[in-house]
């Protein structure tokens, strides 16, 4: 198995490529950058550069695991997108990956904790988590004072980019964006384990803002 | 030389409402497939930008797997990925550009992010063959309204003229409307107006013999707002085939007047009218009319090649290849506003 992950639903873009190796997970080449104006710009040369550098062919990788948000949505399009033709091209699996799990799974934590990222419009995509493996629910979007911590520690950059509602322990906020190293390591582990990943389909969480039309705006006004 | 001796080269289209993916080589159209989201759109009188971004996603690896089945052709066989950089809806443009990226980079094949505007003057060679160089091409949509200076597809276009406010397109859209007639506004409008008198109602033609080329449709919008409402604070039944037609002949007279006088000051012989609004009776029919008295040869592309499409993204990428451009980098921006002179995103 030879596993290509990469994840845009946050600021920032990163790329892995990972493999099993005995009990573990080996991740031959990792890049990421933070710039969430140009996704679509780094993505594919950053794609490149970690399969070149883990000295494999595009023809060698074996599975795709992409973040499938939730996160910005313009952003995480440009992974889904990716994801999906490359899969086709190259005639190999493709899974998703929430976003979310790779922050929690990177934080490493053996405790409960709740992970948040930002859902921009003063509100967070969060979930709580009973450790770095384990998310307990669904993924909800809120507004930060609604959100229900039970006290628990917050991490992500929704914990960092509201320290102030969470709380102190925003301060260890750490990991606060996806890094694919991550992604890929844990859907790797969960590949071998023989557990399903989910679709590489995007989680919006909202319905697109859209309008319908009253009538037409009157250009004169009339006379009573 | 046979045609399997030119490129395959496959194009991808997202600027807008359609998915487009296309087939080609040289000028053979191989396939062209299109998922739409303009029903998803209809109830609210415009393309909303989120809803076909995300069409565009759940459409795009379907729509080439079918654009492939349809040439009978695999992906491997496929020599260059041409995806639309621009013009266009950002989030809309990323999905396509990403999904070219993808496979450009999967394939091993170069990548060239072309000119949505350019696309539609090249894909009327796939219909006619090749352009009559130089060539005055009005495109005409829901999204563009210009007039171009075509002396070479893939490195010499000139824009000559531009709406300064709506879109064609658009002022149908808006007039449909006011008419209670369904989106998109341009069909509807059409068949209303061959039952209508274009000379019953004397409608404004904005910028007409400004001595430029450029467009308005804004005040003619408003000047038929004002009329439907003048009748029916009168009471009067608002003459739907009338107001149609006397709106449709005041655009496209303006439109065609201005593209052939184009065409005469540049000593230019040969007319493209492509966009989905080139599919209109009238401003096909008035063209006709006035190139013929002018000594214009015009070509109009079937309906289908007019509105949105990957063939006339292939069609282009095709003639970039063709003329021994540069690919493009694998960190190509897209460009919502790529201007018309740049064939080649770069
Ligand atoms: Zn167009």
């Amino acid at each position: 198995m030879l596993l290509l992950a990469f994840d845009t639903a946050s600021p920032a873009v990163t790329a892995a490529v990972c493999e099993p190796v005995g009990d573990g997970v080996r991740v031959r080449a990792s890049v990421s950058s933070v710039d969430a104006r140009r996704h679509g710009e780094l993505l594919a040369p950053g794609i490149q550069e970690v399969v070149e550098r883990s000295g494999a062919q595009m023809a060698d990788l074996t599975h795709i695991a992409v973040g499938i948000g939730p996160g910005p949505y313009t952003g995480l399009r440009v992974g889904l997108a990716t994801a999906h033709a490359l899969a086709e091209a190259l005639g190999i699996a493709c899974h998703g990956v929430a976003t979310l799990d790779a922050i929690a799974f990177a934080s490493g934590r053996t405790t409960p904790f709740v992970a948040a990222s930002d859902a921009r419009r003063k509100e967070v995509f969060w979930a709580r988590y009973d450790d770095a493996l384990t998310r307990v629910g669904d993924i909800a979007v809120d507004r930060p004072a609604d959100v229900d911590t039970g006290g628990l520690p917050v991490i992500g950059h929704g914990a960092h980019l509201y320290a102030d509602v969470f709380g102190q322990d925003a301060a260890q906020a750490e990991p606060l964006y996806p890094d694919a190293a991550a992604l890929g390591e844990l859907a790797v582990r969960r590949l071998v384990e023989g557990r399903e990943l989910p679709e590489p389909l995007p989680l919006y969480l909202r319905r697109p803002d859209a309008q319908e039309p009253g009538a037409p705006k009157k250009v004169r006004q009339w006379q009573a | 030389m046979s045609n399997t001796d030119l490129p395959l080269i496959l194009g991808i289209e997202s600027s807008c409402d359609e998915t487009g993916v296309g087939l080609v080589r040289g000028c053979e159209l191989l396939s062209d497939e299109v998922a739409s989201s303009v029903d998803q759109h209809a109830r609210f009188g415009g393309v909303v930008p989120e809803v076909a971004s995300r069409a565009h996603l759940e459409a795009m690896t379907p729509t080439v797997q079918r654009a492939l089945d349809r040439a009978g052709v695999k992906l491997s066989d496929v020599d260059a990925i041409a995806v639309t950089a621009g013009p266009g809806l950002a989030g809309a443009l990323l999905v396509g550009v990403s999904a070219a990226k993808a496979y450009a980079l999967a394939l091993g094949k170069p990548l060239y992010g072309v000119n949505h505007l350019v696309g539609h003057v090249a894909v009327d060679q796939l219909e006619h063959g090749p352009l009559p160089k130089p060539t005055v091409a009005l495109l005409v949509s829901g999204g563009h309204t210009s007039l171009l200076l075509v002396r070479d597809l893939a490195t010499d276009v000139r824009l000559l003229g531009d709406t300064v406010d709506d879109a064609a397109g658009e002022a149908y859209d808006k007039v449909a409307r006011l008419l209670d007639l369904p989106y998109p506004g341009g069909p509807p409008i059409d068949r209303a107006a061959r039952e209508g008198d274009p000379g019953s109602i004397r409608f404004p033609r904005g910028k007409w013999g400004d001595g430029t080329y450029d467009f308005s449709f804004s005040g003619l919008k408003t000047a038929v707002a004002r009329w439907v409402e003048d009748a029916e604070r009168d009471g009067r039944p608002v003459p739907v085939p009338d107001v149609a037609a006397a709106f449709q002949e005041a655009v496209v007279d303006v439109l065609t007047r201005k593209a052939v006088d184009a065409c005469r000051e540049h000593g230019v012989e040969h007319m493209v009218i492509s966009g989905g609004v080139a599919a209109n009776s009238r401003l096909r029919a008035l063209a006709e009319e006035r190139c013929a008295a002018a000594g214009i040869e015009l070509r109009v592309p079937r309906p289908r090649l007019c509105t949105d499409n990957g063939a006339m993204i292939a069609a282009l990428g095709a003639e970039v290849v063709a003329a021994g451009l540069p690919p493009s980098r694998l960190d190509l921006a897209t460009d919502t506003s790529l201007p018309v002179n740049r064939p080649l995103a770069g």
